[in-house]
C-alpha cells in the first residue's frame, strides 16, 4: 500500500475570503474517503482544488508522490488524470454513450477505446444501451455511466461530488453501495463529497467531517457516531440530544436521568460542569421508572416510533421504542438511561 | 381567443405606441381642394425645391412620395381607380412609356404640353419630357484627342480595347442606350455592337456614372460613357476629389451631322405622366405647366445640370461649355418598347 | 420518467401537451399565419404562370451567374461570419484578455451598419479615386496599371462587406449559447484529459451548434435577401437578377418566378435550421451556474485575442463610422435641419412600433407552438416566419398587390351597394408599412422567443396550471417575466432591423413620409455619397443604442436562465 493522495495544510481562497483552512489528510491506494459537511462549509471547493479548477493558497497537493498544487503553482486539470463525477453528472448531451465512455480515451489505439469502452460497458450493465444517448437514460442510469466515463482513462483518483443528489433517497444507498463495489474491483482512489450521512457510511472508509472550512474529525462511520470528537460532529452525525451533566467521578455522572455509569474513563474532572450527548437509543421505556418525560412530537419509524420527550427540567431528549407501544401526544411515559459508553463534552 | 389580448397595462401601452405610429401625421391621400399628389421617381432633392416654389405661388400643397419608377408604376397599378396620385414623374421615358401601355394615365391638352419638341413627348398625349438628360462619351483630355471620337458605333473597334469605362447594364441609362442602338441599326448589329463595347471594357462594370468619369480621369481607362449632369455635378462641387477629376474630360457629342448616320446624341427624358385615377387633374396640369415654364426649365439646369426640353432657355455656363448638340430624334417612347429586348441583347453579349 | 431530474435535457425538450380548447385558437393561428405569409404565397403563386420564353432567356445568359454568384457569396460569408462570430464569442466568454468586456459589447456595434451603407463607405475608401488609392499613387509616384490593388467592387469585396456587418448575428447567438453551458461539461471534459483548446473544439463547439446554426441562418438570409450592397458592388445575385428581370426584362413574372426559386434556396436553409433545433439534446442548461474563471491569457496569445476582436471591429465599425463622420462633417450644416429631426423620428417611430408589434406577434405563435404541437400551428409558425429571407422589395410587392386588391374589392362593394366609395383603406398607410415590416422580420423576433421558451421546463406550466392560472395567465405571469431577456433581445433585433431597411420602405411608405434610410438611400444613389453621410451617421447611431442595450441583456442572461 503506498500513499495516493496527499492534502498537506491545504488553504484555499476565492478572492479575499478563505474558504478551506488546514486540510490535511493522505489517502492510501484504492481506499475511498468522504468529505461530509452541511452545505457552504466548503468540501466542494476543497474537491475543486483537488481536481485542479481552483489554485490553492497555502499547502501543498500530493497525487501519486508528486505535487501538483502549491500555491502559485497550479497543474491544469487535464493533466492530472484525475477523474471527476458532477453533481448532475454532466454528460455530453451531443455524445450517445459510448461517445461518452470513450471521450477521455482519445490517446490510446481504436481496437484498445473499443476494448475499454466494451468493458465499462459490462462493468455498469449497459451493453444494450450504448447507442442511446443521455436524455434517453434513467438517473440512475446516467449516474452509471458518468461514473464509468469518469474511470475509463484509469484516474490516479476518482472525485465525486454529490453523486447521489439528484437521485431519489430510496435508490441512493443502493446505489452508493454499488458505485462503492465497482470502484473497489477498478483499486480506484476515490475522494466523495455530500452532505448526506448515509451516503457517507455506503461509501466511504474514512469520513472527514467539515464545517466552516476545517475538518472537525477524521475517521471511519463508527467513530464519528460514537466517539464524535466535538458537539458539531455529535450533533451532525446520527440524531440525539445534549444534556447537562456534572462529573462525579472519573467513571460517572449527575444528569436529570440521575447518575450514569460508563464502561471506560471519560477523563473529565470530577466536579466539572459538561454535556453528555444522548442519542434516541440510549433511553428505554419504562412505565416503572420514576423519571417521567412528556411527549411532544412523534414519528412512525415502521419497526419503532421516534419519539421527542420533554423532562420536567424543560430539556428535550429522543427515544427511540418500539411501534406496538402506542403513546399519544401529551402523554407522560417513563424511560431510563440505558448506556454503557458515555459522550461527555466539557463545559455546559 | 384568449391567448391573444392578455390584459394587462403593458399591452395597452404597446397598443397606444402602435396607435400613435399608425396615426403618424403623414397621410394625404384623401381629396381635398389645392392638393395635388404625385408619385415620383425623381429624388426628392431634385423635385423638392421646385414644388415648394409651386406651393408658394399658387396655394396648391404638393403630397410627394419618390421611389424606384417601375415600383411606383406597380403602385399606380395595383390602386388602380382609387389611386391617389394624380402625377407620375420618371427620370426615363420608357417608364412612361410602360405606364401609358398599362393604362393607368390619360391624355394631356396639346397647351399643356405647349412649346416641348414632338421627340420629347408622347403623340398622344399620355407624357410630356420636363428635362433632357444627354449620355455623351466623355474622354480623358490628355489621352485622347477628341478628333478621335465619332459616334457610339465606333466605340466597338478594337482599337478602344481596354480604355472603356462604362456601368452595369442593370443601369436603366444604359439599357435605353442599347434600346436606341436597336432603334438605331436593328437588333443584330446592336448585340453586335454590345459584344464589342463589352470586349473593350477596361474593367468589369462597376459603380456609378461618376465613378466611370473619375476611374477616367484618373487614367484607368480613356473613355467613360456617363449622363452629362454627373460631370456637371462633379464640376460644381467644392471637394476637390470630385472637381479635379471633372476638369480633366472633355465632352464628345458623338453622332452628330456627319458622323455616321448624324442621328444625334442619345438623349433621355425624365417626364411627368396624368394619371387616369387623377382626382385633381387641375392643380395636376398647374403644376406640369410650372414645371414646363422657362424658369423652371432654367432650374433643372442649374441644378442639376439637365437641359430644358424647350427651346430658347439660358442654360449655366457649364453647361453652355461643352456646345450645342443635335440629339437623336428618336421619340423616345421607342425606348421604352424596346427595353426587355435591349436587356436581352446585353444578356447575351455578357454585358454584367 | 422513473426518476425527477431537475433541469436535465429529457424534460427540457418535451412539449407542453396542454391542449388549447377547441378548434378556435388554431383556425386564428393558421389564419393569421396565412395573413402574414401572404406576400410570400403571392410570389410563389407567380409559379402557376409559367413563361418559359423568359426561362431560356435567362437560363442561356444570366441565370447562371446569378446561381454561382449567390452560391459563392453564401459560401464566403457562411464562412466569414463563423469564423469571427464563433472565434470572437468564444474568446470574450472563456478568455481572459485585456480590452475584453469592452470587446464583449462593441463587437455587435457593426450591426448597426447597414450593408448598403458599409459598402459605400468602403468603395468611397479604397475605390481608385479614393483617398487609400489615391495616397498611395501620391506617396509612390505610381500610376494607373503601375500596382495592384485589391478591387472592392468585386464579389469577394461584398463577401468582406456583409461578413463585417452580419458576424454579429452568429456572435450574438453563440455568446449567449456559450453563456448558458453548463460549466461541468465543460470542467468534466478538462479532468479527462482535454486542454482549454479541445475543450472549445469537442464539448463547447457541438454544445453550441443549434445557435451556431441559427445565427448563420439569420446572415444568410440576411446575405441572400442583400440588395443594397450588391447591386452597388456589380455582384449579379439572385436578388439583383430579381429587380433586373422585373425592372429592365419588364417581367415581373418571370422576376416573381426568380424570387420563388430564391424562396425554395431559404426554404431549404429554414429546413436546415429547423432540423437542427429538433435535436433538443443540445440545449442543456447547468443547474448550478458560477461565474465563468475564464483562461487568463498572456503574451502573445492575449495579443492574438486582442487582435481577432480588435479587427472585425475596427473594419466593421470603427472605420466605416469614421468615414460617414467625415463626409457628415464636410458636408455640414447643409442637412442637420427640421427636416433632418423628422426624418430621424420617423425611422424611429416605425422601428419602435414594427418591433413591438413583432414582438406580440412572435409571442402568440411562440406560445401557441408551445401549447399545440400539432401541425396546423406548426407549419403555420414556420410559414409566418418565411418573409426573413425574401427581398424587400419583394415582401413590398407581395404586400401592395393584395392589400389593393381588397380596397378596391371593398371600395367596388361599397360604391354597388351604398352608392359611396370608401376610396383606398389599407394601401398607401404606415398600416401597410408596418404590416410589410411585420411578414419581413418575424422570424427573428419569433426564432429569439422560441429558443427562449425551450429554455422553461414544461414543469412551469404545469405547476401554474395546477395552480388555476388560464393559459394566457401563465404567459403573462410566468413565461413573461422569465423570458424578459429573450423579449428584450427580440425587440431590439427587429428594431435594429427596421431602421436598417430600405426596399419595402421605399416601395410602399405614405405621401410626404420618408425616413433616414431613403434619404441616404436617394442621396448616395446619385452617388453624392459624402451627402449621404449625416443621415448614415444617423441610422447607425439609431442602432447603437439598441445594439449595447442588446449586449448588456446577453451579459445579464446567465441569471434569468438560472432562475
Amino acid at each position: 500500500m503506498s500513499i495516493q493522495l496527499e492534502l498537506r495544510d491545504v488553504s484555499v481562497a476565492l478572492g479575499d475570503r478563505t474558504i478551506v483552512r488546514d486540510i490535511d489528510f493522505s489517502l492510501q491506494t484504492g481506499s475511498i474517503a468522504c468529505l461530509l459537511g452541511p452545505s457552504g462549509c466548503g468540501k466542494t471547493t476543497l474537491l475543486r482544488a483537488i481536481a485542479g479548477f481552483e489554485p490553492i493558497a497555502s499547502g501543498e497537493i500530493r497525487l501519486h508522490g508528486s505535487t501538483v498544487s502549491r500555491p502559485g503553482e497550479t497543474l491544469p486539470p487535464e493533466r492530472r488524470h484525475i477523474g471527476m463525477l458532477f453533481q448532475d453528472f454532466a454528460l455530453f448531451p451531443h455524445l450517445s454513450v459510448a461517445g461518452n465512455l470513450g471521450f477521455g480515451l482519445r490517446d490510446r489505439s481504436g481496437p484498445a477505446r473499443r476494448a475499454r469502452i466494451d468493458e465499462l460497458l459490462e462493468l455498469i450493465g449497459l451493453r444494450d444501451a450504448q447507442h442511446r444517448y443521455p436524455h434517453e437514460l434513467s438517473g440512475g442510469m446516467q449516474q452509471r455511466v458518468a461514473l464509468a466515463r469518469a474511470i475509463a482513462p484509469r484516474p490516479q483518483a476518482l472525485l465525486l461530488d454529490e453523486p447521489f443528489s439528484s437521485l431519489d433517497p430510496e435508490r441512493r444507498e443502493q446505489l452508493a453501495r454499488e458505485v462503492r463495489e465497482m470502484l473497489k474491483r477498478e483499486r480506484m482512489t476515490a475522494v466523495l463529497v455530500t452532505h448526506d450521512q448515509l451516503e457517507a457510511f455506503a461509501m466511504a472508509d474514512e469520513i472527514g467531517v467539515m464545517s466552516e472550512g476545517r475538518i472537525r474529525q477524521w475517521g471511519s462511520g463508527f467513530d464519528l457516531y460514537h466517539e464524535p470528537a466535538d458537539r458539531f460532529v455529535a450533533d451532525f452525525i446520527g440524531q440525539g440530544a445534549r444534556l447537562p451533566a456534572t462529573v462525579i467521578d472519573p467513571r460517572r455522572v449527575a444528569t436529570e436521568l440521575g447518575e450514569i455509569q460508563g464502561a471506560k474513563p471519560h477523563g473529565l474532572a470530577p466536579g466539572q460542569a459538561a454535556e453528555l450527548l444522548i442519542r434516541p437509543d440510549d433511553l428505554m421505556h419504562d412505565p416503572t421508572s420514576p423519571i417521567r418525560a412528556v411527549i411532544l412530537e412523534r414519528d412512525f419509524r415502521g419497526a419503532a416510533f421516534l419519539y421527542r420527550l420533554r423532562l420536567p427540567s424543560g430539556a428535550e431528549v429522543l427515544s427511540l421504542a418500539p411501534s406496538h407501544e402506542d403513546h399519544n401526544i401529551g402523554d407522560r411515559i417513563g424511560i431510563r438511561p440505558a448506556m454503557s459508553h458515555l459522550v461527555l463534552f466539557a463545559g455546559a | 381567443m384568449s391567448v391573444s389580448q392578455p390584459s394587462s397595462p403593458f399591452v395597452l401601452a404597446l397598443s397606444a405606441a402602435l396607435a400613435l405610429t399608425l396615426s403618424w401625421p403623414a397621410g394625404a391621400a384623401k381629396p381635398e381642394e389645392g392638393e395635388v399628389n404625385l408619385y415620383s421617381a425623381r429624388k426628392e432633392e431634385l423635385i423638392k425645391p421646385l414644388l415648394d416654389r409651386f406651393t408658394d405661388r399658387t396655394g396648391i400643397r404638393v403630397n410627394l412620395v419618390t421611389g424606384n419608377a417601375e415600383a411606383l408604376l406597380q403602385r399606380l397599378q395595383s390602386e388602380g381607380i382609387n389611386s391617389p396620385a394624380d402625377l407620375l414623374i420618371t427620370v426615363d421615358a420608357g417608364n412612361l412609356h410602360r405606364a401609358k401601355e398599362a393604362g393607368v394615365t390619360q391624355a394631356l391638352s396639346s397647351e399643356a404640353m405647349a412649346g416641348v419638341s414632338e421627340s420629347y413627348r408622347d403623340p398622344e398625349g399620355h407624357w410630356v419630357g420636363l428635362s433632357l438628360r444627354a449620355r455623351p462619351i466623355l474622354y480623358a483630355r490628355d489621352r485622347v484627342e477628341p478628333g478621335q471620337l465619332s459616334t457610339y458605333e465606333d466605340l466597338a473597334d478594337p482599337r478602344w480595347k481596354g480604355r472603356i469605362c462604362i456601368r452595369s447594364s442593370d443601369n436603366l441609362y444604359n439599357q435605353s442606350m442599347v434600346a436606341s442602338m436597336i432603334a438605331a441599326d436593328g437588333v443584330e448589329s446592336a448585340e453586335r455592337w454590345t459584344s464589342g463595347l463589352v470586349a473593350n471594357l477596361a474593367r468589369p462594370p462597376q459603380g456609378g456614372d461618376r465613378d466611370q468619369i473619375k476611374a477616367a480621369a484618373l487614367g484607368q481607362c480613356d473613355l467613360a460613357i456617363a449622363n452629362t449632369y454627373y460631370l456637371a455635378g462633379m464640376l460644381d462641387s467644392e471637394d476637390p476629389a470630385e472637381r479635379d477629376p471633372a476638369r480633366a474630360m472633355g465632352v464628345f457629342w458623338p453622332n452628330q451631322e456627319g458622323q455616321g448616320d448624324g442621328r444625334g446624341v442619345h438623349v433621355n427624358v425624365s417626364g411627368v405622366a396624368l394619371t387616369k385615377a387623377a382626382r385633381h387633374p387641375a392643380e395636376a396640369i398647374r403644376l406640369i405647366a410650372f414645371l414646363l415654364a422657362p424658369e423652371s426649365q432654367a432650374w433643372y439646369a442649374e441644378a442639376n445640370g439637365e437641359y430644358p426640353v424647350r427651346e430658347g432657355i439660358d442654360i449655366s455656363p457649364t453647361l453652355a461649355g461643352w456646345g450645342d448638340f443635335k440629339a437623336d430624334t428618336l421619340n423616345l417612347g421607342r425606348l421604352g418598347e424596346l427595353n426587355g429586348e435591349a436587356v436581352r441583347v446585353m444578356d447575351r453579349a455578357g454585358w454584367k | 420518467m422513473e426518476i425527477a431530474l431537475s433541469g436535465a435535457p429529457a424534460e427540457t425538450g418535451r412539449r407542453v401537451a396542454i391542449p388549447l380548447g377547441g378548434p378556435g385558437p388554431r383556425l386564428l393561428i393558421g389564419g393569421l399565419a396565412l395573413l402574414l405569409s401572404l406576400p410570400v404565397l403571392v410570389v410563389l403563386g407567380s409559379l402557376l404562370a409559367p413563361d418559359a420564353e423568359a426561362w431560356r432567356h435567362l437560363a442561356a445568359t444570366v441565370l447562371p451567374d446569378y446561381v454561382a454568384n449567390s452560391l459563392l457569396l453564401m459560401l464566403g460569408v457562411g464562412l466569414g461570419t463563423l469564423v469571427i462570430g464563433v472565434g470572437a464569442a468564444w474568446l470574450t466568454t472563456m478568455c481572459r484578455f485585456p480590452g475584453r468586456r469592452l470587446f464583449e459589447w462593441a463587437l455587435l456595434l457593426p450591426m448597426a451598419m447597414p450593408a448598403y451603407i458599409i459598402a459605400y463607405t468602403y468603395t468611397g475608401l479604397l475605390d481608385f479615386a479614393g483617398p487609400v488609392q489615391t495616397t498611395l499613387r501620391a506617396w509612390t509616384g505610381w500610376g494607373h496599371g503601375d500596382y495592384w490593388f485589391p478591387t472592392i467592387r468585386s464579389l469577394p469585396g461584398a463577401v468582406l462587406m456583409l461578413t463585417l456587418v452580419l458576424y454579429p448575428y452568429v456572435y450574438l447567438l453563440t455568446r449567449a449559447a456559450f453563456l448558458s453551458q453548463s460549466l461541468a461539461v465543460l470542467e468534466v471534459s478538462r479532468t479527462l484529459g482535454n486542454g482549454a483548446w479541445r475543450t472549445f473544439l469537442r464539448v463547447a463547439l457541438p454544445l453550441a451548434r443549434p445557435a451556431i446554426v441559427a445565427g448563420l441562418t439569420l446572415a444568410l438570409m440576411e446575405t441572400l435577401a442583400d440588395y443594397g450592397a450588391v447591386q452597388y458592388f456589380g455582384v449579379s445575385t439572385f436578388t439583383t437578377g430579381i429587380f433586373r428581370t422585373w425592372l429592365g426584362l419588364g417581367n415581373p413574372v418571370a422576376a416573381a418566378q426568380l424570387s420563388a426559386l430564391l424562396l425554395t434556396f431559404v426554404l431549404t436553409l429554414i429546413l436546415l435550421e429547423r432540423w437542427s433545433r429538433r435535436q433538443a439534446r443540445y440545449h442543456q442548461a447547468g443547474q448550478r451556474h458560477q461565474p465563468i474563471r475564464g483562461y487568463r491569457l498572456s503574451g502573445w496569445r492575449a495579443l492574438g485575442a486582442f487582435v481577432f476582436c480588435l479587427v472585425p471591429l475596427l473594419l466593421g465599425f470603427l472605420l466605416p463610422a469614421a468615414q460617414l463622420g467625415a463626409w457628415s462633417l464636410s458636408v455640414a450644416g447643409t442637412g442637420l435641419d427640421a427636416g433632418f429631426m423628422r426624418l430621424t423620428l420617423h425611422s424611429v417611430g416605425l422601428a419602435a412600433g414594427a418591433s413591438l408589434l413583432a414582438l406580440v406577434v412572435a409571442l402568440l405563435f411562440a406560445y401557441a407552438q408551445r401549447l399545440d404541437p400539432s401541425r396546423t400551428v406548426q407549419l403555420g409558425a414556420r410559414l409566418a416566419g418565411m418573409g426573413y429571407a425574401v427581398p424587400g422589395t419583394v415582401i413590398a410587392i407581395g404586400v401592395m398587390i393584395p392589400f389593393a386588391w381588397l380596397d378596391n374589392g371593398f371600395d367596388g362593394w361599397m360604391r354597388a351597394t351604398f352608392g359611396v366609395s370608401s376610396g383606398l383603406l389599407l394601401s398607401g398607410t404606415l398600416f401597410a408599412l408596418l404590416f410589410a415590416y411585420l411578414a419581413r422580420f418575424l422570424s427573428v423576433s419569433l426564432q429569439t422567443l422560441e429558443s427562449g421558451l425551450t429554455r422553461i421546463r414544461p414543469a412551469m406550466d404545469e405547476a401554474a396550471r395546477s395552480l388555476g392560472l388560464r393559459p394566457h395567465q401563465v404567459l403573462w405571469r410566468v413565461h413573461v417575466p422569465m423570458l424578459r431577456g429573450s423579449l428584450l433581445t427580440a425587440l431590439l433585433l427587429v428594431f435594429v432591423d427596421v431602421i436598417k431597411e430600405l426596399p419595402a420602405t421605399l416601395v410602399l411608405r405614405p405621401f410626404n413620409f420618408n425616413t433616414l434610410a431613403v434619404r441616404a438611400y436617394e442621396l448616395a444613389s446619385d452617388e453624392r455619397l459624402a451627402e449621404a453621410g449625416p443621415a448614415a451617421l444617423a441610422i447607425v447611431a439609431a442602432g447603437l443604442l439598441p445594439v449595447i442595450l442588446l449586449s448588456r441583456s446577453i451579459s445579464r442572461s446567465r441569471h434569468v436562465h438560472s432562475a
